[in-house]
């Protein structure tokens, strides 16, 4: 394999990470949080929809990026309802959220566009286009070097930048101010939060929210950055991905990095060759879109490092005596 | 004493939650500029005033009935199956398998085995996310969600690479033979001059899904295993004292789930396609969670349950065909009645409480 | 001119639906002294302690801190208004070090590293002022139930309480750990803070007590000066009557050895070792009564006697030995050999909550041929079954369809008593018979207990409650940190022997009891630490 090849599928990897990696860091402030969201796949889904829909219709992709938010962050309130409020089932709410946003977006584009539940394709001001880095192109005649820059580094939209300065940005929060000591404490012993005079549900609803925005952002990659539209289930397992990133991760920020950018090299290596042939061995393309569930399972059971999740991941919290 | 009689809870409860879905569903048809008292109506007619209509009503009951139980014997054991669409897609393999390569005389013998071909795979798909929860606590919703894409990746191996008819295009396996073919309500019904259920799918897999539901009620409230199940659902350290082992509880708990969501695959596949597709569980296994959720696990509210997403899914069908609204306004609608009485079921609860408090302290 | 009183409250009364937990509590707590509140499980303290700290809100009354009346709807005002308090089940994140504990929901500003610094310096000169001393960065997971109680400590003085409420602080402590902790309040009193003991031990009280409210029912039914009191007068207004325990029974004729327990060991799933070689006999017509603090193993004894965990060394039955783990070691194989079992916990093991009290008349023995008709269970002659056990143990309301949740915890357990005899077994372990049990329903389960001994029956009692222990058992085994440290029989010993014992001391170390019991605690916390890592 040349460089140039090598340089592709990388750069096909950074794209393919960049909503894995929005995804997975909403569902870290979540789960942290004590709240678990299996609901991240509906929420950029509902994003995707509402992002490419407003853009189409206003011309505007920041327009766009806003609506994906508040979107995603409606469909953030219905789970923080349902799970802090009314101490429902958090994993049925999330459920619950994936068919809201599935069944949601296809009724309202048929309804606004008449196009078989898609937007119309996005152009110009619609989209987030591609951002040259400075010296790019006068790089670009360096051996090795000049490459990696001008053609993998630079050239992506605003939101894979976005997500990227995530990663430190959300480690920051959690381990160095006082709102990231609260919303651990919050996800491992809301008791201690709520006897210490710090309200539980407000943070948890903080974290709910954040979750909201992070998932808005990756699905408006998804819909004006990587592709030009929305179109029915674009999200295509997507949450689901970020959510074994996540476990994969074991709840951190700077391991979600390494995930995404695993799970995303797969499916990179998934869309540009259909079949590998290894030294006489072929191994199906399905082998590769299965890989990141089945190392999921690996790391669940426990068989390379546990993954533990928040203690109280996953529990309405009732004040008790 | 309990905040509520528990007819309350078990009817009243669920009843004002469907409601407000309802509600709320209607505010969406409306908001698409169309008429939810128009939709109702041709959703009725479509699916309930002529008997084809009922044909694939019953159809559709047929699966969810199927899927409703498989969540919910997982319900009684305290643990959430995700993985039902997955089991189901393994257990049309099994059904698959043994129809091809199996020379039937008679479509009796065919569904005797097809029903355990089904039963065993879906079971066996359960089995390691089972096996992993109980020996080494790895969350089992998690699992069964992986299980669920590593199922549709094994599926579309299978059909692309192994099962699809040399010359054929789309990824599914050649047509079962003619001794396979289950008999549809047309061909147990239908006289010459009452041509019931004409061209309708359901077929005599939904007695078997009846059946399954007096089965269901035995196992759960009349046996040994039941009992150790609810115990160990309601209380895990319970169970421990008592003798009941964790592990084996989760288990079988586990394996009849997989098995019921794998029987599923009877009815689609044996039933109405007559070969193995792609996409021949259609998302039933997802729509068992709301089916267990609304019947409260019990299967007499199970059945009421999946005949209304029947009704639902015929009537979304016409609404898609006669009308400008998708099919997916029942997705929104099945969103509705999970979140409404599986996850904000407090909201209702609550107020609902209240009311019982302030009425017995009256009397 | 007399100082204000740093509580008062007026009027308090608190509903739980048709459950006054409160009813016009009135009492006055004077600054720099220790105020005890003391009165049977149940009577209110804590809910009284939870309103004041802002965790219910009162139906009616007022509160005024230093003379001035003072709402306290949430803990933030509570902690605004001075009070701090440490709960019986403690609020810390255990994943979290000291430091971070102390700190959160006190930081300084929004960056942590200035809070970390700052506190790190108070913390210092708070172990120093109060011997407090506790390693500010370790994990809470690595410290001992004692060290944990010294953080929450930390935290409320952290916060600057002025007053500080503890809810049963002695309740997981071996006796030379509440000693300490005496000397922590004393220490503090005499810095002017006022303190808040909740508690249901007449020993503390006189001990340490300046002042003494005693609540029943719901109700205050006296505040004294404890210099002017005496425990018989305390118990006398706690209980509303004279004689708190008394059980009569004649001495005991102890048979030939039931069960004999030899080098018993169970290591938990954390790695702790909680059994560490226990060996015991228990005869025919005797109680066995294991004295100990809660969480010295006596748990586990009962759970791995009863089949509940796996252990190695072994186990006799009437000579027999029961496998202890593998196929036939369950709790259910137990019960075919003659063990009955009262969990120490009814409402998370004996019984399954929303089950009906004849589902759960057969728990544990629903595997018995007369329980089963074909491949079906018999629910009519099960149900027929819990109509008659439930008259005969005068369970109220006496309806086999309720749900088990529906019943009171006397009538609870009264169910589960029922069950476990009823099949007429020839051991019975028993642990914590009468916790949550109303006084009638005590008096109940002690008689019956004392008739099965007199039938025969080799009685294997854990209680956390000296009294019960004394009250009961013809011998009395005491447990520390999974051993056996000694037996005594009831009448040739007293409380203060037995609580040497508890704190692991043994005879030959008596000399020094202080130091012994030091030592002895601090090899328990290094043992247990030690499995953490």
């Amino acid at each position: 394999m040349d460089l140039l090849t090598l340089l592709q599928v990388l750069d096909s990897t950074v794209r393919l990470a960049t909503p894995l990696l929005l995804a997975c860091l909403a569902g870290l402030f979540s789960e942290r949080s004590g709240v678990f969201d299996i609901g991240l796949e509906g929420k950029m889904l509902a994003a995707a929809f509402a992002s490419a829909a407003v853009a189409a219709l206003t011309g505007s992709v920041w327009i766009g990026l806003l609506a994906g938010i508040g979107a995603a962050v409606f469909m953030s309130l219905i789970h923080g309802l349902a799970s802090i409020t009314f101490r429902g089932n958090q994993l049925i709410s999330g459920v619950a959220i994936n068919f809201l946003a599935s069944g949601l977006t296809v009724l309202i584009a048929q309804d606004l566009f008449g196009q078989g539940g898609r937007t119309p394709s996005l152009i110009g001001a619609g989209r987030f286009e591609p951002i040259t880095l400075p010296f790019a192109e006068a790089l670009s005649g360096v051996p090795v070097l000049g490459p990696i820059y001008a053609d993998l580094i630079s050239g992506h939209s605003i939101l894979v930048y976005v997500a990227f300065a995530m990663v430190p940005l959300s480690w920051w929060v959690l381990f160095r101010t006082r709102f990231g000591l609260r919303l651990r404490a919050v996800g491992d012993s809301p008791e201690a939060v709520d006897t210490a005079g710090v309200s539980v549900a407000g943070l948890r609803y903080g974290a709910v929210l954040i979750c909201g925005l992070l998932c808005g952002l990756a699905g408006a990659y998804l819909a004006t950055g990587l592709q030009a539209g929305f179109v029915r289930e674009m999200t295509a397992g997507r949450g689901y991905i970020a959510l074994a990133a996540l476990i994969f991760a074991k709840w951190r920020p700077v391991h979600a990095l390494w995930a995404c950018l695993l799970f995303g090299l797969l499916q990179a290596v998934a869309l540009r060759y259909q079949n590998i042939h290894l030294g006489g061995i072929t191994i199906p393309v399905q082998v590769m879109d299965a890989l990141p569930y089945i190392l999921t399972v690996i790391i669940l059971a426990g068989f390379v490092g546990k993954a533990i999740p928040p203690r109280a991941g996953g529990e309405p919290y009732v004040k008790e005596r | 004493m309990d905040k509520m009689p528990a007819w309350a809870d078990a009817v009243l409860v669920p009843l004002i939650s469907i409601l407000l879905a309802a509600l709320l569903s209607a505010l969406v048809i409306l908001a698409i500029g169309e008429s939810p008292l128009d939709a109702l109506t041709l959703m009725i007619e479509g699916a309930l005033m002529r008997s084809s209509g009922w044909g694939y009503t019953l159809y559709y009951t047929t699966n969810f009935i199927f899927t409703g139980l498989c969540v919910a014997v997982a319900f009684h054991a305290r643990m959430f199956n995700i993985g039902g669409e997955g089991q189901a897609m393994i257990g049309g393999l099994g059904v698959a398998l043994v129809c091809l390569f199996i020379p039937f005389p008679h479509w009796s013998v065919a569904l005797l085995v097809a029903t355990l071909a089904a039963a065993v795979f879906g079971a066996l798909w359960a089995l390691i996310p089972a096996y992993l929860q109980a020996k080494r606590g790895s969350h089992i919703v998690i699992t069964t969600i992986m299980f669920n894409f590593i199922a549709a990746a094994v599926l579309n191996y299978v059909l692309v690479n192994l099962l699809r008819p040399t010359g054929a295009m789309d990824p599914a396996t050649a047509t079962f033979p003619a001794a396979t073919h289950l008999p549809t309500f047309q061909d147990m019904f239908a006289t010459p001059d009452n041509p019931l259920f004409r061209g309708a799918p359901a077929n005599v897999t939904f007695f078997l899904a009846v059946l399954a539901c007096v089965a269901f009620w035995l196992v759960m409230w009349r046996t040994r295993l039941g009992y150790e199940i609810r115990a160990f659902g309601h209380s895990e350290s319970a169970a421990k004292y008592a003798g009941i082992s964790p592990v084996r509880i989760t288990v079988v708990a586990m394996l009849m789930s997989g098995g019921l969501a794998g029987m599923m695959a009877l009815n689609t596949t044996m039933g109405e396609a007559e070969r193995l597709v792609l996409n021949a569980t259609e998302g039933a296994g997802f729509i068992g969670i709301a089916v267990a959720l609304m019947g409260r696990s019990h299967p007499v509210g199970i059945f009421l349950a999946a005949l209304l997403f029947g009704f639902l899914y015929q009537g979304g069908a016409e609404l898609a065909l006669w009308t400008s609204i998708p099919r997916e306004l029942i997705t929104v609608i099945q969103a509705l009645v999970i979140l409404f009485t599986g996850a904000l079921d407090n909201m209702v609860r609550m107020p609902l409480e209240r009311v019982f408090l302030a009425l017995r302290k009256g009397a | 001119m007399t100082q204000a009183p740093a509580i008062e409250l007026k009027g308090i009364s608190k509903a739980f639906g048709p459950v006054q937990a409160n009813k016009d509590i009135n009492v006055r707590v004077m600054p720099g002294t220790i105020h005890g509140i003391i009165g049977e499980n149940g009577a209110g303290k804590s809910t009284l302690m939870s309103i004041l700290y802002g965790f219910y809100k009162a139906d009616a009354g007022e509160i005024f801190v230093a003379g001035r009346k003072t709402d306290i709807p949430n803990s933030q005002a509570a902690i605004a208004a001075g009070i701090g308090m440490v709960f019986q089940h403690f609020k810390l994140v255990q994943n979290f070090t000291v430091l971070e504990n102390v700190i959160l929901g006190a930081e300084d500003g929004p960056m942590l590293r200035p809070s970390l610094a700052r506190a790190r310096g108070v913390l210092k000169q708070l172990s120093e002022d109060y011997e407090l001393s506790v390693d500010p960065d370790q994990l809470i997971e690595n410290l001992s139930v004692g060290h944990q109680q010294r953080v929450e400590i930390l935290k409320a003085l952290y916060r600057q309480a002025d007053i500080l409420i503890l809810d049963e602080p002695t309740g997981v402590l071996t006796p030379a750990e509440a000693d300490h902790l005496f000397r922590i309040l004393d220490g503090l009193r005499a810095q002017g803070k006022t303190i808040i003991l909740i508690t249901h031990k007449l020993r503390e009280i006189m001990e340490i007590t300046d002042t003494v409210s005693v609540m029943r029912r719901g109700g205050m039914t006296a505040t004294v000066k404890t210099a002017e009191t005496s425990p018989e007068q305390l118990a006398e207004l706690m209980v509303g009557r004279k004689v708190l325990l008394q059980v009569h029974k004649t001495p005991a004729r102890p048979g030939a050895p039931v069960l004999q327990i030899d080098d018993l060991r169970h290591t938990d799933r954390h790695g702790v070792e909680r059994l560490r070689g226990v060996s015991l006999t228990v005869h025919a017509g005797e109680v066995l009564g294991i004295a100990g603090v809660a969480g010295n193993g006596q748990s586990e004894l009962l759970e791995a006697i009863g089949g509940c965990v796996d252990a190695s060394g072994s186990i006799l039955l009437n000579g027999k030995a029961l496998p202890l783990s593998g196929p036939g070691s369950d709790g259910a194989a137990r019960r075919a050999a003659g063990i009955a079992h009262v969990p120490e916990d009814r409402q998370t093991e004996g019984l399954i909550m929303p089950f009906t009290a004849w589902e759960n008349t057969v728990f544990g023995y629903h595997r018995d041929p007369a329980c089963q008709t074909g491949p079906l269970m018999n629910n009519a002659a099960i149900k027929q079954q819990a109509q008659d056990k439930m008259t005969r143990y005068d369970v109220r309301p006496p309806n086999p369809a309720l749900a088990a949740r529906n019943f009171s915890g006397g009538n609870q357990q009264k169910i589960v008593l029922a069950r476990e005899i009823e099949r007429d077994p020839d051991v019975l372990l028993i642990g914590q018979p009468t916790r949550g049990v109303d006084i009638g329903a005590i008096e109940f389960i002690h008689k019956e207990i004392i008739r099965l001994r007199d039938a025969g029956k080799a009685i294997l009692l854990v209680s956390v409650e000296l009294d019960e222990i004394f009250a009961l058992s013809d011998r009395i085994a005491v447990m520390f940190d999974g051993k056996i440290m000694g037996e005594r029989a009831p009448e040739s010993t007293d409380q203060t022997e037995l609580g040497l014992l508890m704190a692991g001391v043994t005879a030959s170390q008596a000399g020094d009891p202080i130091a012994a019991v030091d030592a002895s605690l601090h090899q328990k916390e290094r043992r247990e630490a030690r499995a953490h890592d």
